[in-house]
């Protein structure tokens, strides 16, 4: 019997380090690769490289427009982010307060957005209107409209965990709702907005759609585009590639690492809810 | 005043304004817009635009063109990942959940990492990958002998849509493996005991205790899936970006094809369409996310 047990545990652990490690290769293959010389990384191989070539780096950050695009996907990425989360919050607060019917058709109205497509071609003439086509303040206002309505669906739930006796003391404290709002409520919706910022953010950090239909000026290319460019440009040479990748989702990775609680939690809030 | 702001001065409707707003302008207008526009002959290259009524429609929806088979090909990837990505995910979920207790973190660590990576750096890699003779994966295959297995996986028509559909399952289990084991983790052990002392075995327990109790999370993932299925394009773009032919060309991909070649018109006639079946899809959705206690 113990002898069967310990069996069935080692095919589990053999089981759950196989698909570590398919789910790894390709990271791996990005790190090796990166470091590799122009002819070892003709072919995205797993091989080590002879010498490691950190120069790779310095080359991909030269050519490929690495800096630029690396701070437009931080001012897209963070600036849609705070946007977006701070809306939503402000929004899903008088509606979870407040449930009269107008306000839950107009919560369910709001999270409907998860679901629709984008018409990309009625939205060109939108940003046309507004002069805001080829802008980095357009991509920050689409990113901010794409982002607001999980992060309302994420927040109204929350709102309901923190007592209303807090926004009515401060009330009688002779608080606006402004104050009840900033000062009371909000401190206290952290946790709930770390999610949807991390969300946010890694979201806008990963997109291609909207930079790829509306900004012809490589000047503000955030990264993934760029990437998508030079890959065009030197799809043979996998060290330099692989070394613009391995920038790209370094950011990510940290935020993943260090964000994990708050992910994984947002990411399963919507599933067991009972 | 509109009545909802006077009858309700603690919690004004002023603080939803600035989110509505944005939501309207660029979620909402383009919407409905596209609706109108759907029934002219909108082209980029030419200033008038003109009332055509159904015949963008009757040519996405005629047996005669292609458009019903891009259609046929994005419900083919929905169904397909999510079926393959709930089934892998359940099985790691189940994996992760009982037996094993030690290194249970960093498995779960790097069975998510794919999910946080950027989907068109995903497919970029993944392109190198399966390329036909340079690949690492055919090149594996032939390594331990399983040569016969190697296929043209991105270049074969009859074959690439399935590489995307493998490619993409790849990329999203880790996400659908945390949301259901999440869903196990709710799950009472008083029932496994009880079921236990039944004498159900694990097949049985799995069967009738751990299904049925996962339904609200199955139905959550499922429901994302197809919101994510019907609107792929960077994994789509990056792979093969249709080809060969138009062996895998999905709604999206083809509407920013419609969109390159100024032909609107037609283009927001294919996304109404889209817009059609995520309205249905939409609806479910709404069900399953109505958290209030009074629905």
């Amino acid at each position: 019997m113990i002898k069967s047990s310990r069996t069935r545990l080692g095919f589990a652990h053999l089981a759950a380090i196989t698909a570590s490690l398919i789910m790894f290769t390709p990271v791996y293959l990005v790190i090796v690769n990166s470091l590799k010389t122009r002819a070892e990384a003709s072919t995205l191989s797993a091989s080590l490289p002879a010498v490691p070539q950190f120069g790779n780096f310095a080359t991909v950050i030269e050519k490929g427009n690495l800096v630029e695009g690396f701070l437009n996907s931080l001012i897209y990425s963070s600036i849609s982010t705070i946007f977006a989360t701070l809306l939503a919050a402000m929004a899903a607060f008088v509606l979870s307060r407040h449930r009269s019917r107008f306000n839950r058709f107009l919560y369910f109205f709001l999270i409907m957005g998860i679901a629709l497509p984008v018409n990309f071609f009625t939205l060109t003439w939108v940003l046309q209107a507004l002069e805001l086509i080829n802008t980095r303040g357009g991509m920050i206002f689409l990113y901010t409209a794409m982002n607001i309505p999980f992060s309302i669906f994420l927040i109204y739930g929350f709102v309901e965990t923190i007592p209303t006796e807090l926004d009515e003391a401060a009330t009688m404290d002779g608080c606006g709702t402004f104050r009840v709002f900033f000062l009371i409520v909000l401190p206290l919706l952290t946790p709930v907005l770390v999610t949807a910022g991390i969300l946010n953010f890694l979201g806008v950090w990963s997109d291609f759609l909207y930079p790829l239909y509306y900004l012809n000026d490589s000047g503000k290319w955030p990264m993934t585009l760029s990437i998508y460019n030079f890959f065009g440009r030197f799809s043979s040479e996998w060290n330099l590639v692989s070394a613009n990748i391995l920038l790209n989702i370094t950011p990510v990775v940290i935020i993943y690492l260090l964000g994990q609680r708050f992910i994984l939690g947002g990411m399963t809030s919507g599933a067991v809810k009972g | 005043m509109l009545p909802w702001f006077k009858n309700n001065s603690r919690y004004p409707l002023l603080f939803a304004l600035p989110a509505l707003t944005i939501y309207l302008t660029f979620t909402i207008v383009p919407t409905v817009l596209g609706v109108g526009f759907a029934f002219t002959d909108w082209n980029a290259y030419r200033s008038d635009i003109n009332f055509v009524g159904l015949k963008n429609f009757r040519e996405v929806l005629s047996p005669d063109e292609l458009y019903l088979f891009y259609l046929k090909n994005t419900l083919i990837f929905t169904i397909a990942t999510i079926f393959f990505k709930t089934v892998f995910a359940l099985a790691f979920a189940l994996l992760l959940n009982g037996t094993i207790k030690r290194f249970v973190n960093l498995y779960r660590i790097m069975i998510f990492l794919p999910a946080i990576l950027p989907t068109l750096i995903v497919a970029l890699v993944f392109k190198s990958i399966l390329h036909p003779s340079e690949g690492i994966l055919n090149l594996g295959l032939d390594a331990v002998g399983l040569g016969f297995l190697a296929q043209k996986w991105l270049v074969d028509p009859s074959i690439a849509l399935y590489s995307i559909i493998g490619v993409d399952t790849w990329k999203g289990v880790g996400y659908i493996m945390v949301i259901l084991l999440a869903g196990l983790q709710s799950i009472p052990k008083d029932y496994y005991e009880a079921a236990e002392i039944d004498g159900a075995n694990a097949w049985q327990r799995l069967r009738f205790v751990t299904i049925p109790m996962l339904m609200p999370a199955l139905a959550v993932v499922t429901v994302l899936n197809v919101i994510y299925g019907l609107r792929v394009f960077d994994m789509v773009f990056a792979l093969t970006n249709g080809g060969p032919g138009f062996a895998t060309e999905v709604v999206y991909t083809v509407i920013f094809k419609a969109f390159s070649q100024g032909q609107y018109g037609l283009g927001t006639a294919l996304s109404t369409v889209l817009l059609v079946i995520l309205l249905i899809v939409g609806v479910f959705v709404v069900r399953l996310l109505d958290r209030s206690p009074n629905r």
